[in-house]
C-alpha cells in the first residue's frame, strides 16, 4: 500500500513509482467512456488488482452557485437545467418549491400533480440511460439501443412540453412555465402503456444473462452504514436493505396522494442496484399512469400577480396587469428574508437546494447538496482490493453526472 | 443559551441538556430547526449527535459568505435522522481575520468532500481535514470564488497595450 498520507494525483504516480516497482500508476479518463463525462480516476494497480483509486474531479466546474447569485430567481430556473443534465426536470423541481416555500406560494392541484408526472418521466428517462450505458461499460451492446428508443420517445415528449428536448425549464417557481400543450395526454399515455413490456424486454436481455450475472453479481459491495457514513443516497441505499425514499418520508409536491412502492434489496451489489433501479422503473410507470387517470382540473399555476407574468391579453387591456409586467420584467419580484433546505428524491438519490435569501430580488445563495457528489464518495470504497474490471461496473453502477457532481 | 422556542424540540433540548455552553443562538423557520453552535464546540456536537441522538447521516456542508458583516462566514451542516425522519441544521459564524474550524471528518466520513469544497471555493481552513487539497478548481488558482468579494467577470490580465 502506498503512502496514504499523499493523495495529491501527480504525488502518487511519483511516489509510487520508486517505492513499488511492480506497480502501475493508471490515469482513467478524463476522457475515458466509462467515466460517463469527465472524471478522472488515479488508479494504482498491482497485475489486475486495485490498490487504491482516488476520484479527482472538477473539470465540469462551471460555477453555478455562483452564477445564481448574479441571476434573478426565475431566471435561475434555467441553471437548474445545466446540473443534473439527465434529470431536468427534478432540479427544477426541487429549485422551484425551495423558493415558493420561502415566497409562501400556494401551488394549484393541477399543477403539482402536473409536476409529478414530469419528474417521474424523468426518472424514467435518468435510469435508461443509466441502463443503457452500464450495460455498454459491461459489453452488452444491444441494451443500449433498446434504452435509447425509449429514451427518444420521453424527450420528445419534453419538447412537447417545453420546446426543448432536455433543457426544459418547464417547471418554474409559481407553477409551470405554459399551458400543458394539446394532445399531451394521448402521447403520454401511449409512451406509459407501452413501458411495462419495454421493461420486460430489458429484463429479458439481462436479468438472467450468465454474462451480466458474473459480471455484477457480488461487486461493489459495501455494508450499509459505510454507505450512509459516506453521504451515499438513492438506489445504492436501497439495493443494501435500506427502505428510505423522501418521497414517502418527507412527501412534496402531493406525492403523499400516490400509491407506489419502494423497491429494496439486501444484497449491495451492482447486480442489486441493477434491480432497484428496474423495479423504480416499473413504479415510475405506476404514478405517471396514476396523474394521468386522476389529474385534477384548474389552474397550472399559483395565482400571484407579483411573481408570474400576466396574460398578454390582460396586459393590452388592464393597467394593473402592465404595472405588473412591467415591474417583473426590469426588476423581478423580491423574496422575503430567509433560508430553506428542500429536499427531493432524484432520480439519484437526495437532491437538496438550499436557498438563502436576503429579501432582494437575486438569490443570496444557493447550495446545490447533490446525489452524485455524495454517492461518488463511495467510490474507494467500492474499488479499492478488488479488480480493476469490476471498477467500471462498480462505477457505473452508481449512477453519477459528472455535471452534478462539478456543478 | 437555548431560546425558548426550542424547548419541545427534543434534540435541541438533548442538547442544552449535554452541554449548555454549546448553542449560543437558534430559530425555528418553515418547520425547520436551525440551531447556531459555538465554532470550537463544533466536533464535540457533531460527534454527540450522531452518536446519541442518531443522526447517521450528514446530508451536507456548505457556507455562506455574509461579507462585510463579521462574523463573516457561515459554515452551515445539514444533519439528518434516518431513525426519527428528523433535519437538523447547525450553524458556526467564522471571522474574516481566521476562517478556521474542527474537521467533523472524524464523525462522518462523508464530510470529507464538502469541507474539502468549502475551503476551496470560500478559503475556509478545516483543522485536522486528511485531506486538505482543492476540489473544484485547479491547485494553481487564486481566490476563492464563491466568497462575495470575489468579482463575477473580468479578466485578470488586461491586454489593451499589446
Amino acid at each position: 500500500m502506498s503512502d496514504p498520507s499523499i493523495t495529491d494525483p501527480a504525488a502518487i504516480v511519483e511516489a509510487s513509482a520508486s517505492a513499488h516497482p511492480r506497480r502501475m500508476t493508471l490515469n482513467m479518463g478524463p476522457q475515458h467512456p466509462s467515466t460517463h463525462g469527465v472524471l478522472r480516476v488515479v488508479v494504482e494497480l498491482e497485475g489486475e488488482t486495485v490498490r487504491r483509486a482516488i476520484p479527482d474531479i472538477g473539470f465540469l466546474h462551471t460555477g453555478i452557485e455562483k452564477q445564481f447569485e448574479a441571476l434573478d430567481y426565475q431566471q435561475g430556473v434555467t441553471l437548474t437545467d445545466r446540473v443534473d443534465y439527465l434529470a431536468n426536470l427534478s432540479n427544477n423541481l426541487c429549485y422551484a418549491l425551495a423558493v415558493e416555500k420561502l415566497l409562501g406560494l400556494e401551488i394549484p392541484p393541477r399543477a403539482q400533480w402536473m409536476r409529478v408526472l414530469l419528474v417521474e418521466l424523468t426518472r424514467l428517462n435518468s435510469h435508461l440511460v443509466w441502463l443503457g450505458t452500464q450495460a455498454l461499460d459491461i459489453g452488452a451492446m444491444s441494451v443500449f439501443l433498446y434504452c435509447f428508443r425509449e429514451r427518444e420517445d420521453l424527450l420528445r415528449i419534453f419538447e412537447m412540453f417545453s420546446g426543448q428536448r432536455m433543457m426544459t425549464s418547464y417547471i418554474r417557481i409559481g407553477g409551470l412555465a405554459l399551458e400543458p400543450p394539446r394532445g399531451w395526454q394521448e402521447a403520454v399515455s401511449r409512451f406509459i402503456k407501452a413501458f411495462p413490456s419495454n421493461v420486460d424486454q430489458y429484463e429479458d436481455l439481462l436479468t438472467k444473462n450468465p454474462i451480466w450475472l458474473r459480471r455484477t453479481r457480488g461487486v461493489g459491495h459495501v455494508p450499509l452504514d459505510v454507505l450512509v457514513d459516506l453521504g451515499v443516497t438513492g438506489p445504492v441505499l436501497r439495493a443494501c436493505g435500506l427502505n428510505w425514499d423522501i418521497r414517502k418520508t418527507e412527501p412534496y409536491s402531493s406525492y403523499e396522494k400516490f400509491d407506489f412502492e419502494v423497491p429494496t434489496r439486501t444484497e449491495g451489489d451492482v447486480y442489486a442496484r441493477y434491480q432497484v433501479r428496474l423495479a423504480e422503473m416499473r413504479q415510475s410507470a405506476r404514478i405517471v399512469e396514476q396523474a394521468l387517470a386522476g389529474m385534477p382540473e384548474g389552474a397550472w399555476r399559483a395565482d400571484a400577480p407579483h411573481v408570474l407574468l400576466p396574460d398578454r391579453e390582460k396586459m393590452k387591456t388592464q393597467m394593473e396587469a402592465l404595472i405588473y409586467h412591467f415591474k417583473i420584467v426590469t426588476e423581478g419580484f423580491g423574496v422575503p428574508a430567509g433560508e430553506y433546505y428542500q429536499a427531493i428524491e432524484s432520480p439519484r438519490g437526495e437532491l437538496a437546494y438550499y436557498v438563502v435569501s436576503d429579501g432582494t430580488a437575486k438569490p443570496y445563495r444557493v447550495f446545490m447538496r447533490t446525489p452524485s457528489f455524495g454517492n461518488l464518495q463511495a467510490l474507494p470504497a467500492m474499488t479499492e482490493g478488488r479488480l480493476v474490471a469490476d471498477t467500471i461496473a462498480s462505477m457505473g453502477s452508481l449512477d453519477f453526472v459528472l455535471g452534478d457532481v462539478d456543478r | 443559551m437555548l431560546p425558548d422556542a426550542f424547548r419541545d424540540n427534543s434534540s435541541a433540548a438533548a442538547l442544552e441538556n449535554w452541554d449548555p455552553s454549546a448553542i449560543v443562538g437558534g430559530k425555528r423557520t418553515f418547520n425547520e430547526t436551525t440551531l447556531e453552535i459555538a465554532p470550537g464546540k463544533i466536533l464535540a456536537v457533531c460527534g454527540y449527535l450522531k452518536r446519541d441522538l442518531q443522526f447517521a447521516r450528514l446530508s451536507s456542508i456548505t457556507a455562506v459568505d455574509w461579507y462585510p458583516a463579521e462574523p463573516r462566514f457561515e459554515i452551515v451542516y445539514h444533519l439528518h435522522s434516518l431513525a426519527r425522519s428528523e433535519r437538523l441544521r447547525l450553524k458556526c459564524r467564522l471571522p474574516e481575520a481566521a476562517p478556521e474550524i474542527d474537521s467533523v471528518t472524524g464523525v462522518w466520513q462523508g464530510a470529507n468532500w464538502y469541507e474539502r469544497e468549502v475551503f476551496d471555493l470560500f478559503g475556509v481552513r478545516f483543522r485536522e481535514h486528511p485531506d486538505q487539497r482543492r476540489i473544484m478548481m485547479p491547485d494553481d488558482w487564486e481566490g476563492h470564488p464563491l466568497r462575495k468579494d470575489y468579482p463575477t467577470h473580468g479578466f485578470k490580465y488586461s491586454y489593451k497595450d499589446e
